[in-house]
């Protein structure tokens, strides 16, 4: 459509569109409407962006505190690591309150994607250094009884189970690093007791299969291929352990093996 | 709790919320196939011997949304309230159809805009979260951007069937629908993705007008007093 060129034309086209913006605004129901859609809108998003923002920090925090783990085996004094970590979670535990404190009233599952993947790292860090104390598989009520903000609880446990089942396959991650790092220690028993924790909780998600969530499924298969070389790993010890002088069994782990970054949490 | 029965309890679980998704997967399939009935009972009002029994068309369609509202009573049983948005994957695009629909309906029976509220009561549901099972406002206005969809060939159809003055009312209307989509400040998810269609319905219809003024058409409607 040719506008005509010339001041005269321009202007009366520019009065015609304020005219138009003008009435439109000024009388239409459906522009009140869109006004409140508007706000309700931007509620959600804004709300949406905080708990981004919150796990986000929840996650770099959980990742130091496991870094900060994994130098357990490699110093003399072990409790002082561990008690560092265990500050370090009080920490991010706070700021998992900040989420309760912004789902209040909410259906969390609304903002579900928001702050999935902190949780995950959290569940991640706390199972590991669960785990290097007890030698053995933090449970969800343990998980959960430590984030019980206020009255109100955030996440029922079913909530949290799929963050569980994230975060233990996170965490089978970080065990496979820390058998490699035992091993290369020259610590001949840890591989073993490290295997055998690993298998269960591999037959474990074995059993649940792809009932869960589809995160669970991927990390499932990865679970798979860890177990594999731990027991690869495990058997070369035990045909060869006596008579490879201690530092070389690193390097038998290593050519079987290629190095295990730990899980990063699934958003 | 060991390792085996932390998982037993965790498997437990994932059944019971498997069992519950395959009873709504059943009640939203019969969803669908009302709104496919009320889609082709809709349909035909851009034929041209449809065009003039939209009355009897609208009144039809109403009738099958009662089958609607008894379905969603239904699904409203399958799940706890407070889980809507932990399911609502499920139901998200029937729901937004069925917005369509009854816009749609709305629209030809009065050439307006339907408020949520009124939707909401068609289909049976709430509008507020903290009510029950409700109409969020990102369903509602997608259901409104198909219904943008279907008026932009409607106008096409309607110079078709002979009818030369509904285009421009339809290039009103979506203008002004336009108008208040631009108020909104939408993020990058698929309601903004459908809202860059929009401006494709507005081109389409703008052309329709166009083609019909240049000709001289839209002032022949007048003259002769067309009111089809």
């Amino acid at each position: 459509m040719n506008r005509r060129e010339g001041e005269g034309g321009s202007r009366r086209n520019a009065d015609a569109a304020q005219d138009r913006e003008a009435s439109a605004q000024s009388s239409s129901p459906v522009i009140a409407a869109f006004k409140v859609f508007q706000q309700e809108l931007d509620t959600k998003h804004d709300k949406h962006e905080r708990l981004v923002k919150i796990s986000r920090d929840v996650t770099i925090e959980s990742k130091r505190t496991i870094f900060l783990l994994h130098r357990v085996t490699s110093v003399p004094n072990a409790e002082d690591i561990l008690n560092e970590a265990e500050l370090k979670l009080d920490a991010v535990r706070q700021k998992i309150g900040q989420i309760a404190e912004e789902l209040r009233g909410e259906d969390i599952f609304q903002f579900h994607r928001a702050f999935t993947g902190g949780i995950q790292e959290y569940v991640e860090a706390a199972s590991f250094l669960h785990y290097i104390r007890h030698r053995s598989l933090i449970s969800l009520e343990e998980i959960n009884a430590r984030l019980v903000f206020m009255k109100s609880e955030k996440e029922d446990s079913e909530g949290l189970s799929g963050g569980l089942s994230g975060g233990l396959g996170g965490l089978s991650g970080g065990q496979v690093l820390t058998f490699q790092v035992s091993v290369g220690n020259g610590d001949i028993d840890t591989p073993f007791q490290l295997s055998q924790f690993l298998r269960q909780i591999h037959d474990g998600f074995s059993y649940i299969g792809n009932t869960g969530p589809y995160e669970v499924s991927k990390k499932l298969h990865v679970l798979r291929q860890s177990l594999g070389k731990v027991e690869d790993a495990c058997y070369a010890l035990r045909v060869r352990g006596s008579e490879i002088p201690k530092h070389m069994l690193a390097d038998v782990f290593s050519s079987r093996t290629t190095h295990m970054e730990p899980e990063e949490g699934v958003v | 709790m060991s390792v085996t029965e932390m998982f037993s309890h965790i498997q437990g679980f994932l059944s019971a919320d498997q069992d519950i998704r395959e009873d709504i997967r059943k009640v939203v399939q019969m969803l669908e196939q009302t709104a496919r009935e009320i889609l082709t009972v809709l349909q035909s009002v851009h034929q041209p011997s449809g065009f003039k029994e939209i009355p009897s068309k609208c009144a039809r369609a109403r009738e099958l949304f009662c089958t609607v509202r008894t379905t969603i009573a239904d699904l409203k049983t399958k799940f706890p309230m407070e889980q809507y948005y932990r399911f609502h994957e499920h139901w998200r695009f029937v729901l937004q159809r069925l917005v369509f629909l009854a816009t749609f309906v709305v629209y030809l029976e009065t050439e307006a805009l339907v408020i949520r509220e009124e939707v909401a009561k068609i289909l049976g549901i709430e509008v507020v979260r903290e009510k029950g099972f409700h109409l969020d406002v990102e369903d509602y206005l997608a259901g409104v951007l198909i219904m943008a969809s279907e008026l932009s060939r409607l106008a096409v159809n309607s110079v078709t069937s002979g009818d030369y003055t509904r285009p421009l009312r339809i290039s009103n209307f979506i203008n002004e629908l336009d108008s208040g989509f631009r108020l909104l400040n939408l993020k990058n998810d698929p309601l903004r993705k459908r809202y860059d269609g929009l401006k494709y319905d507005v081109k389409k219809i703008e052309e329709v007008v166009y083609d019909l003024s240049i000709r001289g058409l839209t002032k022949e409607a007048e003259t002769t007093g067309g009111d089809k």
